[in-house]
């Protein structure tokens, strides 16, 4: 079998018809991925014992005669930020290298319940804070499309992964734009759904207000299989939405005449360049599809990037305040009193970009600086949440560029952390409105670079996104 | 200039982080460039906007209330497995009161 060129539908189809096991299915995933990682480093570790139980189970369902699940036998990588029982989840980290997590997120236990085997973890920015995975402990990850270049970040080794074909679907997480950069850079599809929609119990908190958990996969239908096992409230995550979870496969083979499609104009100024070419005729694509096409403006856009790096920075100076070497496997020996066993194993532990982040965030957040920037930071993220609201009384959904340019040369922007966090400019939005957004690929450059196509809805709008982005891959193939 | 040297190593106190004297440097240059960016966000008027702190959705204000029943939990050996040093059932630290 060809573990590279399967998807879910072809999975349940052959394991319906006893082509193979879901025990041989993940023993040649497993030695797949094993064999092709080193060409990327999109595995961290791998953990073939539980995968194979997942696989034994599934195919104890089909000797019963039972349904395997709707993704049974599917093998899956899970982001190395995301809790794995007894599977070590290192968050790219080396205060964590050793850390074994008691418990499974709820998109794992989702996921397995399902029947899927989880092959392993993949590698990401350090606590997922990057956009170019270059922050891991662990090495950088490479994009399979060209070696010399970064997968995009942070879920670049769950992008990379199912774009070498190492696993059919991946976890990520996306706190502002980390599912849909890398997918764009690896020309899969990416998927940050509704904030709330997936439970975030058992996710290395980054940025609470912001973080969610999304799937990547080689196709649209593939992502919508995933998300909705994940989807749903779960008592474990306050923040987790009510709202019941809609088929998300019903809608997909439906045409997409009449819609209206807004494109926001502040998107596209700065845009004249192959990926402004490339999302300009999937934009065409759209209109031959019977959409209408509206540009919309979103007046506070050139706000984003400054709103989120508050934000975000201060949450996270929170959330990672934990790791203290109290609690979590490493610790400085060789400290004279409590705080200083703190700091040195702060120091030492986390890497440049976490501190970068840490520092910021405390810095806004201290006295004298908490108005003037984080609250300031919240009532911008009010204004920016209100241009979207407004924008959806005109239009239907709304479709952009992922990224401004695709995928860079390893080191090209590692050491200027501005231009880095300005490359994120048209995913973070999103992210600070909580609307579901993805990310399609939408063709290559010259050079043969994915370039993705970005596709947002108003909340719980997810099956109407699904809906463009299924007759856009149609029609594009 | 929005920090300097001495305001970066005040931060890091308050973070618990230890820096080099290197990392102090490059921080306080890194930091004032992109505080400078952020300072951005002063153009908006944003007199009598609130601010959003979560992405709230409607829902009946007592949705996430349950009966206060006792569910599983972790046991104490599990929630110490991954302690660097634990001891008699609790995480051990360096010593804090001083004779």
């Amino acid at each position: 079998m060809d573990v590279a060129a399967l998807t879910i539908d072809r999975i349940r189809e052959d394991l319906a018809a006893r082509r193979y096991s879901a025990a041989e299915l993940a023993t040649a995933a497993l030695e797949f991925a094993q064999a092709e990682n080193p060409k990327t480093n999109a595995y961290l570790h791998f953990c073939p014992e539980r995968a194979m139980a997942a696989a034994r189970r599934v195919d104890e369902r089909l000797a019963r005669g039972e349904d395997p699940g709707p993704l049974g036998g599917v093998p899956v990588a899970v982001k190395d930020v995301i809790l794995t029982k007894d599977v070590r989840t290192t968050c790219a980290s080396r205060l964590l290298e050793k850390y074994v997590p008691p418990y499974d997120a709820t998109a794992v236990a989702r996921l397995e319940e399902a029947g899927a085997v989880i092959l392993g973890k993949t590698n990401c920015d350090e606590f997922a804070m990057g956009s170019s995975n270059e922050n891991s402990a662990f090495g950088p990850v490479r994009n399979p499309v060209d070696p010399e270049r970064v997968p995009g970040g942070s879920s670049g080794g769950s992008a990379a992964a199912v774009a070498q074909g190492t696993a059919v679907a991946a976890l990520g997480s996306d706190t502002g734009g980390s599912i849909r950069q890398p997918a764009s850079f690896c020309g899969v599809v990416g998927v940050t759904p509704t904030y709330g929609r997936v439970s975030r119990y058992g996710l290395t908190a980054f940025a609470s207000s912001l973080d969610h958990v999304g799937p990547l996969a080689r196709n649209v239908r593939d992502s919508a299989r995933l998300l909705q096992v994940i989807a749903g409230r779960d008592p474990m995550d306050s923040t987790s939405a009510f709202a019941p979870v809609p088929d998300y496969l019903a809608g997909l083979d439906e045409d997409i005449r009449g819609l209206k499609i807004g494109l926001p104009k502040e998107y596209f100024q700065d845009l004249a360049t192959e990926t402004g070419d490339l999302v300009a005729a999937a934009v065409e694509t759209l209109k031959g599809l019977g959409c209408e096409i509206r540009e919309v403006s979103l007046p506070t856009t050139e706000y984003a990037v400054p709103c989120y790096y508050v934000i975000c920075t201060a949450e996270a100076s929170s959330n990672l305040a934990r790791y203290d070497g109290v609690r979590y496997t490493i610790r400085a020996e060789d400290a004279e009193s409590l705080i200083d066993m703190y700091r040195k194993t702060r120091g030492r532990g986390f890497g440049a970009e976490c501190k970068r982040r840490i520092m910021l965030g405390t810095y806004v957040l201290s006295a004298g600086y908490y108005d003037a920037y984080y609250l300031k930071a919240q009532r911008v993220r009010t204004l920016i949440s209100r241009d979207f609201q407004a924008a959806f009384e005109q239009v239907d959904a709304l479709v952009a560029p992922v990224s401004p340019f695709p995928a860079f040369k390893l080191g090209e922007k590692i050491d200027d952390p501005l231009e880095m966090y300005l490359s994120d400019i048209y995913t973070i939005t999103g992210d600070l409105a909580g609307i579901p957004c993805m990310s399609v690929p939408c063709g290559r450059t010259a050079d043969g670079l994915p370039v993705g196509l970005q596709i947002l809805t108003n909340h719980f709008q997810e099956p109407l996104m699904f809906r463009i982005a299924a007759a856009y891959e149609r029609a594009a193939a | 200039m929005r920090i300097d040297e001495e305001q970066v190593r005040y931060v890091a106190a308050l973070a618990n982080l230890e820096l080099t004297a290197d990392e102090v440097r490059r921080m306080a240059r890194e930091l004032d460039q992109i505080l400078s960016y952020m300072d951005k966000l002063n153009e908006l008027d944003t007199e009598g906007v609130e601010p959003m702190a979560q992405v709230l959705y409607d829902a009946d204000p007592e949705a996430t209330l349950r009966e206060d029943r006792e569910g599983p939990t972790l046991s104490n050996e599990v929630a110490l497995a991954n302690a660097p040093l634990k001891g008699a059932g609790h995480f051990k630290v360096p010593k804090v009161i001083e004779r």
